[in-house]
C-alpha cells in the first residue's frame, strides 16, 4: 500500500499508531513462536514416517498415530460434508433473501449466535444423548462428525454471510438487468464473490473442529484402532493429545509430537482451502 | 465431473466399511479414564490372543461406568473405586490397585508430615510451611475435584468432610496435579503413587512423602503396608458369561501382570 | 424452488440450539425439582455432595474471564488485521496471516498444557499460587485472537477500494484513513468477529480447566483462582451421580441464559450502531 505515504497534519499520531500496530503484531508473533516453538522443540524428536503410520502401543507412549490420523480425517470429512451445504444454504438465505428486520432471519441469526457460544462440553453431552443414543449411532465417527458440524455451523454461516454482504449491489442489479434468475445470480456471480468469506469460515471452522476435545470424547470415543467404517469408534488426534498429556504418565513426548503433526495437518488444510478459494471459484469473475 | 464420481465412490465405500465379520464379538467397556489406558492395553493383548474378539474402551468417568454396567449399555463398567453401599446389586472384579500418596515439590526441605499436620494443612489451620519445619512460604494446597474417588479416599482416611477443605487449586486428573505441584515450589497435593513414582524418576521435580511412617511406593502398596490405596474394578450387573468372563479372567491372571505394572498400577495378589 | 431448499437449511441450522436447550432442560429437571431454582443462587456454597448448589461464584468466574479475554484480544486482533492490510509489506502480511490461521487450529488442550506448564509457574513466581483468573484471561485471549483477527481481516478486505482512493485523494494519512474510513466501513464484520470470539471465550472448557485453579470463590484479585461454569461441568461430570449430575446440567442452562443475554444485548447494540 505505497499509495499512503502522504502524511498530513499529524505526523506524531501517525508514528504512534504505526508503533502500536507493529507492537501488536510483534506481541502476537512472539506468542505464536513461543507456543509453537515449544511444540516443535519437544515434539520433533519423535516424528518419523513410522510415527505417522504405525498404530499406537503401550497406551500411546510407543508406536505411532496412524489409525488416529485416519479417524481424525474421517471425522473432519463428515463434519465438512454436513456443515458446508447446510451452512452455505443458510448463509445465502440470510444474506440474500431476508431483509434486516425479517423475523425469521433474526430468529435464525439469534439461535446461531447462541449456538456459537455453547460450551464444547455441552455439545459433547448433547451429541452423546442425541446422535449416539436417540439416533442410534453409538460411539462412532459419524456421531463425532455430526456433533462437530453443529459446533462449526455458526462460524461457517456467519463468515459466509459476511462474504455475501460484501459483494457489491452492482452485481445483483446488473444481473437482474440482464435477466439472470436469482439462482443463476447466486451460483455464478455472488458465490464466487463471497468465496473469501467462505474460505475464512472454512479455515476457522476446520481449525475449531481439529482443536475440539470435549465434544469428541463422548461421541467418536476413545478406541485407537483403525476404523473399519464410519460407524466404528475412532480416536481423534486432539483426544489422543489430551490422553497422552493428562492421563498417561510418560506420554508427554508423544503428546508434543502428535500436536506437531496436528499443526502440520492444519497448515496443509489451510493452504488447500486458500488454493481452492483462489483457483476454483474466484477466478470465475474478473475483480473490479 | 470425474472428481465428483471419485468422491461419491469414496463416501459409499467408507459408509459400507470393510466386510462385516458375522463371527466377530465385541466387548464394550466404559468408565473411569484412570483405568482406560490399562483396559485398552489389556484389550489389545486379548485381541492378539483371540483374533475374532474386539475390545472397545470408552471413557466418561467412574459414575458412567457404574451407570452403563447397571443399564447394560456396556458389557463391563470401569470404576476406579470400591462400590458404594447402594451399588451392591452389581458385581465388582478388581484388576489392580492404585496407591494414593502425598506429593510436594522436590526442592521442598520438608521430608515427612504427620497425619495431623496433613489434615491441618488441608483444612487451612496450618498455612505456612515454617509451621511444619519448612521455609517461610504460604502453602499452596492442591485438592481433587468433588466426586473423584481419590478425593473420597483422602477424606475417609483423614476423617474430613469435603466442605472442610480449603484448597488453593482444584485439579482433575493425576497428571494435572503433578504438573501443578511441579510448577509451584510451595505446593502440596495427592496423586496416584505409581504415576508419581514414574514421573519423579523421569526428572519431574516432585517427591512423594511417607504416610504414617510408611514410604509411599508401589512396593509398599503391593505388600499391604501402605495405608491409602484404592481398587480398580471392572463392574457388571450379572455374573459375566462367555467372552466377557474370559476377558475378566485374563485381566486378573498372571499373564496380565506385566501390563498392569507397565501402566504403573499394582497387580492383584494371586 | 431454491428458496424452499434454503429455508429448510436455515430451519435445520436454527433448530439445533432448540434441541440442545430441550436436552439441557430435560436433564436438569431432577435437580430443579429437588433443590429449587433459587437454591442455585442462594445456597451457602457449591458442595453438591452435601446438596449445596450455589452457582454465583462460578458465573462470576465465567463473566470475568470472558470480559478480560475480549478486552485483550479485540484490540490485538483488529490491529493485527490492520497490520496485515495497511502496514505490513505484502510478503510479511502473507506469512503473518498464515501464522494467525495456525493459531486458530491449535487444540485447546495444547493451549491448556502450555498454560499449565509455562504460564502458570511464571505467574506463580509473581504471586502465588499461579493458577488464576489472570492465567485464564491470557489463555482465552490467545485462543480467541485468531477468530477476531481473521474475521476482521476478511472485513477489511471487503472495504471498497474506491473509499481508500477517495481518502488518498483527500490527502488523509494512513492512520486517519484506517480510523476514519476503514473502520466505519468494515464495522459489521469487525463486530461479528468480536461476538464470535466472546462466544468462544464463554464456551471454552479444557484450557480454562487447566489454568484457572478451579476453586469455587468470588475472585478478589486477578491472581485469585476461579472456576468457570464450563470447567465445573467438565471437572465433575465424569464422577457425578443423580442430583449432582442434574445440578451440572442446571449450570449448563445458566450458561446458555448468560449467552442469550449477551447475544441479545449485542444484537440491540448492533441494531442501533452497526446495521444503521
Amino acid at each position: 500500500m505505497s499509495e499512503f505515504t502522504v502524511a498530513y497534519a499529524r505526523p506524531r499520531r501517525e508514528w504512534l499508531a504505526a508503533a502500536v500496530i507493529w507492537s501488536a503484531a510483534l506481541v502476537v508473533t512472539g506468542l505464536f513462536l513461543w507456543i509453537v516453538g515449544d511444540i516443535v522443540r519437544h515434539g520433533i524428536g519423535q516424528i518419523s514416517w513410522g510415527f505417522i503410520t504405525a498404530a499406537p502401543a503401550d497406551a500411546g507412549r510407543a508406536g505411532g498415530i496412524g489409525p488416529i490420523l485416519v479417524s481424525t480425517l474421517l471425522i473432519l470429512g463428515v463434519c465438512m460434508a454436513v456443515s458446508i451445504p447446510l451452512g452455505v444454504g443458510t448463509a445465502v438465505l440470510l444474506a440474500e433473501f431476508t431483509s434486516d428486520d425479517n423475523r425469521f432471519g433474526r430468529l435464525v441469526r439469534l439461535s446461531l449466535d447462541v449456538l456459537a457460544g455453547t460450551p464444547s462440553i455441552v455439545f459433547g453431552l448433547f451429541g452423546l444423548a442425541f446422535f449416539a443414543k436417540v439416533m442410534g449411532l453409538g460411539f462412532s465417527i459419524l456421531s463425532g462428525g455430526l456433533t462437530l458440524a453443529c459446533m462449526v455451523l455458526p462460524i461457517l454461516i456467519r463468515a459466509t454471510e459476511e462474504g455475501f454482504r460484501s459483494a457489491p449491489d452492482d452485481y445483483r442489479l446488473s444481473a437482474a438487468a440482464l435477466g439472470l434468475s436469482r439462482t443463476a445470480t447466486i451460483t455464478h456471480l455472488l458465490l464466487p464473490a463471497a468465496t473469501p468469506g467462505l474460505v475464512v469460515g472454512l479455515v476457522l471452522g476446520i481449525g475449531r473442529a481439529l482443536a475440539e476435545t470435549a465434544a469428541l470424547i463422548f461421541t467418536s470415543g476413545y478406541v485407537d484402532r483403525m476404523p473399519g467404517s464410519l460407524l466404528d469408534s475412532g480416536r481423534a488426534l486432539s483426544i489422543h493429545i489430551f490422553d497422552l498429556s493428562m492421563n498417561v504418565p510418560g506420554g508427554n513426548a508423544n503428546a508434543y509430537a502428535s500436536a506437531l503433526v496436528l499443526v502440520a495437518l492444519l497448515l496443509i488444510i489451510n493452504a488447500a482451502a486458500a488454493w481452492l478459494g483462489e483457483h476454483c471459484l474466484r477466478q470465475r469473475i474478473v475483480p473490479v | 465431473m470425474r472428481l465428483r464420481h471419485v468422491l461419491l465412490a469414496a463416501i459409499v465405500a467408507a459408509l459400507s466399511g470393510c466386510s462385516s465379520d458375522e463371527d466377530e464379538t465385541s466387548i464394550v467397556l466404559t468408565g473411569s479414564s484412570t483405568i482406560a489406558p490399562l483396559a485398552s492395553e489389556l484389550g489389545k493383548r486379548f485381541e492378539a490372543l483371540h483374533p475374532r474378539v474386539r475390545v472397545d474402551v470408552q471413557t466418561g468417568g467412574s459414575s458412567r461406568g457404574i451407570a452403563d454396567a447397571r443399564s447394560e449399555l456396556a458389557d463391563l463398567g470401569m470404576a476406579s473405586r470400591a462400590l458404594y453401599e447402594d451399588e451392591h446389586d452389581l458385581k465388582a472384579y478388581t484388576i489392580a490397585y492404585d496407591g494414593v500418596g502425598i506429593i510436594v515439590h522436590r526442592d521442598n526441605p520438608v521430608r515427612k508430615l504427620t497425619d495431623k499436620q496433613i489434615s491441618g494443612i488441608y483444612t487451612g489451620e496450618i498455612a505456612n510451611w515454617n509451621e511444619v519445619g519448612g521455609r517461610d512460604a504460604p502453602i499452596t494446597v492442591v485438592n481433587k475435584a468433588e466426586g473423584r474417588s481419590t478425593l473420597e479416599l483422602f477424606l475417609e482416611y483423614f476423617t474430613l468432610e469435603s466442605s472442610d477443605i480449603e484448597a488453593d487449586v482444584v485439579i482433575g486428573d493425576n497428571e494435572q496435579g503433578i504438573k501443578t505441584v511441579a510448577g509451584n515450589p510451595d505446593s502440596i497435593g495427592y496423586v496416584s503413587i505409581g504415576t508419581a513414582e514414574y514421573d519423579a524418576g523421569q526428572g519431574v521435580p516432585i517427591k512423594l512423602l511417607p504416610l504414617s511412617g510408611v514410604d509411599a511406593s508401589t512396593a509398599n502398596v503391593r505388600n499391604g503396608t501402605f495405608p491409602l490405596s484404592r481398587p480398580l474394578n471392572l463392574v457388571k450387573k450379572t455374573r459375566p458369561q462367555g467372552w466377557v468372563r474370559r476377558f475378566v479372567d485374563f485381566a486378573r491372571s498372571p499373564a496380565a501382570r506385566n501390563i498392569v505394572t507397565s501402566q504403573f498400577f499394582v497387580p492383584i495378589a494371586q | 424452488m431454491l428458496i424452499w431448499v434454503l429455508r429448510v437449511c436455515a430451519t435445520l441450522s436454527g433448530a439445533i440450539i432448540i434441541l440442545i436447550l430441550a436436552f439441557l432442560v430435560l436433564e436438569s429437571l431432577p435437580a430443579l425439582r429437588h433443590a429449587g431454582l433459587a437454591g442455585f443462587f442462594t445456597d451457602a456454597s457449591w458442595h453438591p455432595t452435601e446438596n449445596l448448589f450455589n452457582l454465583l461464584p462460578m458465573l462470576w468466574g465465567t463473566v470475568l474471564a470472558m470480559t478480560g479475554a475480549v478486552l485483550i484480544a479485540t484490540p490485538l486482533g483488529i490491529l493485527s488485521a490492520v497490520f496485515c492490510h495497511y502496514y505490513a509489506p505484502p510478503v510479511i502480511a502473507r506469512q503473518y496471516r498464515r501464522l494467525i490461521e495456525l493459531l486458530a487450529g491449535i487444540p485447546s488442550v495444547v493451549y491448556g498444557f502450555w498454560g499449565l506448564v509455562v504460564l502458570v509457574p511464571l505467574i506463580g513466581r509473581l504471586h502465588p499460587p499461579g493458577p488464576s483468573l489472570l492465567a485464564g484471561v491470557i489463555i482465552l485471549a490467545i485462543m480467541i485472537l485468531p477468530t477476531i483477527a481473521l474475521m476482521a481481516d476478511a472485513a477489511l478486505a471487503n472495504v471498497p477500494v474506491q473509499y481508500l482512493r477517495g481518502a488518498h485523494a483527500l490527502g488523509l494519512s494512513r492512520w486517519a484513513t484506517v480510523r476514519g474510513v476503514v473502520f466505519p466501513a468494515a464495522r459489521s464484520g469487525l463486530y461479528t468477529g468480536v461476538i464470535l470470539g466472546a462466544g468462544r471465550a464463554v464456551g471454552e472448557t479444557m484450557a480454562v480447566l487447566m489454568v484457572c485453579g478451579n476453586v469455587v470463590q468470588m475472585p478478589v484479585s486477578l491472581f485469585d483462582p476461579v472456576r468457570t461454569l464450563t470447567a465445573n461441568i467438565a471437572l465433575e461430570m465424569a464422577y457425578a451421580l443423580g442430583d449432582h449430575r442434574s445440578a451440572l446440567f442446571v449450570s449448563g442452562l445458566v450458561l446458555m441464559a448468560l449467552i442469550l443475554v449477551l447475544v441479545a444485548a449485542a444484537e440491540r447494540f448492533a441494531q442501533n450502531h452497526i446495521h444503521v
